[in-house]
């Protein structure tokens, strides 16, 4: 599975903000690209990408092939109080990814 | 058959034409708008987008868009580009446990083009901004 890159204060204060860093490793191939013979490079992007944190959603993406190659997200959340953020994205082909992380709040 | 120059003259062209559509137009953009706001006409304000005006590399542009005001809230977020085959980026929803509701990510750039945000808030109303941007080295689409 794709390498992936997650950025996030481990400890916070109830309330605070807290800002989510992520940069997951995908060609997110367009679909738009001829190969050398001229054939079209079949798209396979991240479409779906989802947060959640002590189960309720923080954030929820639908992607489009505009989004770069190696995706990069930075987004934030309420912390309230002690738990695990949880991330998961497919891509085109059913390549399902996740990552996670504690945050311990108080 | 001769190959002659009328028909490599010819051959060429088709050759140009044969990608056919590589960008969107403002009309699409502007039904895709209207697709999700179920007709509403946006206005311009409360939505900051945040892109540079001159990018030199259209394969990743880092790109910020945003509500700042925290009431009402900011439901939905979505990001269109003008100038790309295909006119739609993403569309954030925000959930309970958000903080800021503010995305920051990198996006593709086919060309020169207008970029545009549009944001649903939990009132129902929809707001919008947009940059117009300059493309030195176009996202490869070849």
């Amino acid at each position: 599975m794709a390498r992936v890159l997650l950025n996030m204060k481990k400890t916070a204060q109830p309330g605070e903000i807290v800002e989510v860093k992520l940069l997951i490793s995908h060609p997110m191939e367009s679909g738009q690209r001829k190969d050398e013979t001229g054939q079209t490079v079949p798209r396979d992007i991240i479409h779906e990408f989802r947060c959640t944190y002590n189960g309720a959603e923080v954030l929820h993406l639908d992607l489009h092939p505009a989004i770069a190659a190696n995706p990069y997200l930075a987004f934030s959340l309420r912390a309230e109080k002690s738990g695990t953020v949880e991330m998961s994205w497919v891509d085109d082909e059913g390549v399902t990814g996740s990552a996670s992380a504690p945050l311990e709040v108080g | 058959m001769r190959f002659g120059r009328r028909a490599f003259v010819v051959a060429g062209g088709a050759l140009i034409l044969a990608p056919g559509r590589v960008r969107a137009t403002p009309a699409e953009v502007a039904a895709a708008i209207k697709e999700v706001t179920a007709g509403a006409e946006p206005k311009p304000g409360r939505v900051k987008l945040d892109i540079p005006v001159m990018v030199e590399n259209g394969n990743a542009v880092g790109v910020t868009v945003g509500v700042e005001q925290a009431e009402p809230r900011c439901t939905d977020l979505y990001l269109f580009a003008e100038g790309n085959p295909l006119p739609r980026v993403l569309h954030a929803r925000f959930g309970p446990a958000a903080g800021r509701t503010q995305l920051a990510t990198r996006m593709r750039l086919a060309t020169s083009q207008t970029v545009i945000a549009l944001a649903r808030l939990e009132d129902g109303t929809f707001w919008t901004d947009s940059v117009d941007l300059i493309v030195t080295l176009a996202a490869c689409l070849e």
